[in-house]
């Protein structure tokens, strides 16, 4: 009890490094993000205005913050550009989620029956794909998918198609990149709430004359919801953001939240509207966000 | 019931289904990166001439290199500043801020990418700091930090506390019973937390994009405006070197967790 107190004052002023690091790198840059959110755009460098020059004297700065609108909040919650992009991101998110769900709790489950020996195994080869890269993975598949591609050949050779399907820059495209990127995400917590369930539980329903589907949908998934719920937001909070997927697979004619604030900030230079977007953004995400982060905590300080 | 009739053919092809999934595509990529023929849909024969163009390709050598250089620094760094933060976590008991401290370790896990990138890229400018190689790694120390301090710090939740307080009741000061005794035994975590730091900043898209400036770019950006303007045989070759040193690494990891003995669970893949 009190080795553990006294251990505890040194580790405490470990955080003294990693807290400024986060306050410095992740939590004040979104000052920055809300005040240029708030700006216009100007040609100039930096491309936006007002600069808050704080050697110019009280009354500038006071006249910097005079020249703050919510010009672009309004500009973004009109226009019907940005309000499509924000409703299908949503949307790709929820669907990929389902799909992601639909596919990931069936491996999962398998991987919980294994024998122990062969769980490491399997989780060893469902973490791999993870540490490749993102990018390689969604370039393995524009090859497979282009239009004389393995996928097309295949097809071909077996006369289920008479001419080769466009699949590139294609919503199925996308949703196939979206599943197949964020598996991993949606399998590792599901076989760990999984693994960890007494199987006894099963049996004993089993022997009490539960048919296989009810003992599933009574004793197993409810018992694996923790799990369900941390792969949902592991997958869900990071695709209403993505930008490569659906840039490299989908079609151009709509956006994803995540390419229209690519597309003001590197193709348009509009500074302030892709700040404004992506405060709008992080206001949805926001409850998510908070959920994430307690589900987090308790996995990893509640033991 | 006996432990093997647990598994039914249902999960069995599950399992098999899942696992083509997730390698064929790989598998596929890097056949056809030694496809001799230009077209890369014509299967021309076994050949190393991709690999020949990209050793020669000096832009391409560049940003590799600088991305190699970036996710030395930031690793190195991440792992230092993630340590410390996991030890704080799961050690340092209540202290002031501290639901703050563990929000702001925990949503980068999850934040969409363009907002991290973004908001950093618009502190750099307001710092007036030139961008390059410093900023990105900054970028990806930032955001690789926080997943070293999970993967550690679920391995000092699994740790026997005992053995740190014995040796304080045997007279060690807590910062050398921490270096004697805690850090031997979290060593493979803070490894295999390096390593998976390092693949994540090789493998950044988003957040280099919009932290680096002229001139200085990372391998993800130079293949991504290559792969926009289509599939050629030499970026093949370039992601099936990039997927051979990952392999490497994670070799590397793996051995280093098999010298852990208990695995740590954690929402975050590791």
């Amino acid at each position: 009890m009190s080795a553990r107190r006294i251990f505890a004052r040194p580790a405490r002023f470990a955080a003294i490094a990693p807290y400024l690091w986060m306050a410095l790198f992740f939590l004040v840059p979104f000052g920055f993000v809300l005040k240029i959110s708030l700006s216009q755009t100007a040609i100039a460098q930096p491309p936006y205005e007002p600069v808050f020059d704080f050697t110019a004297g009280w009354a500038a700065i006071k006249a910097a913050f005079g020249a703050l609108s919510i010009e672009n909040f309004k500009l973004l919650v009109s226009d019907d550009l940005y309000v499509f992009a924000y409703v299908r991101s949503l949307t790709v998110a929820i669907t990929a989620t389902a799909i992601l769900l639909l596919i990931g709790y069936p491996i999962a489950y398998g991987m919980a029956r294994l024998p122990a020996r062969w769980q490491a195994v399997a989780m060893v080869l469902v973490i791999v794909p993870f540490w490749t890269s993102f990018l390689i993975r969604i370039y393995a598949w524009i090859n497979i998918l282009q239009h004389d591609g393995l996928l097309n050949q295949i097809l071909l050779a077996l006369h289920l198609v008479s001419q080769p399907v466009v699949w590139l820059s294609t919503d199925s495209a996308m949703y196939l990149g979206i599943v197949y990127s964020y598996l991993p995400f949606m399998i590792l917590p599901l076989y760990a709430t999984l693994a960890k369930m007494e199987p006894a539980l099963e049996e004993a329903a089993a022997d009490l004359g539960a048919p296989p589907g009810a003992v599933f949908w009574l004793v197993t998934f409810p018992l694996s919801l923790p799990g369900v719920g941390a792969g949902v937001l592991l997958c869900f909070i990071p695709i209403v953001g993505e930008f490569v997927i659906p840039d490299l697979l989908a079609g151009s004619n709509s956006l994803m939240i995540g390419q229209t604030l690519w597309l003001e900030f590197f193709t348009n230079k509009d500074w302030p509207v892709a700040s404004a977007a992506a405060i709008i953004l992080l206001i949805v995400l926001l409850a998510p966000l908070l959920l994430y982060e307690r589900v987090q905590r308790r996995q990893l300080e509640e033991r | 019931m006996g432990k093997v009739s647990r598994l039914s053919r249902f999960n069995v092809a599950s399992l098999a289904l899942g696992l083509a999934f997730l390698y064929l595509p790989i598998l596929i990529l890097v056949i056809y990166s030694f496809n001799a023929s230009r077209l890369v849909t014509v299967w021309g024969g076994w050949s190393l001439r991709w690999y020949r163009e990209f050793f020669n390709d000096r832009a391409m050598i560049e940003a590799a290199w600088m991305s190699l250089r970036v996710a030395v620094a930031s690793a190195s760094m991440a792992t230092v500043l993630g340590t410390l933060a996991a030890m704080a976590l799961s050690r340092g008991e209540g202290f002031r801020g501290r639901t703050l401290f563990s929000g702001m370790l925990y949503a980068p896990l999850v934040m969409p990418e363009v907002i991290t990138g973004l908001s950093l890229l618009l502190l750099f400018v307001a710092l007036n700091a030139e961008r390059g190689f410093w900023t990105v790694t900054i970028a990806h120390t930032t955001l690789t930090m926080c997943f070293v301090a999970v993967v550690v710090q679920s391995r000092l939740g699994s740790l026997d506390r005992s053995l740190e307080e014995a040796a304080m009741d045997l007279g060690c000061a807590p910062v050398r019973a921490f270096l004697l005794v805690t850090l031997p035994l979290i060593a493979p975590a803070i490894v295999a937390g390096w390593m998976l730091a390092f693949t994540l900043s090789l493998d950044d898209l988003v957040i280099a994009s919009f932290t680096t400036g002229p001139g200085s770019a990372t391998l993800p950006i130079r293949i991504y405006s290559e792969v926009r303007l289509g599939v050629k045989p030499e970026i093949n070759a370039i992601c099936t070197l990039v997927i051979g040193l990952i392999a490497i690494v994670i070799v590397i990891a793996s051995l280093a967790s098999k010298l852990s003995s208990s695995q740590g669970e954690s929402a975050a893949p590791l």
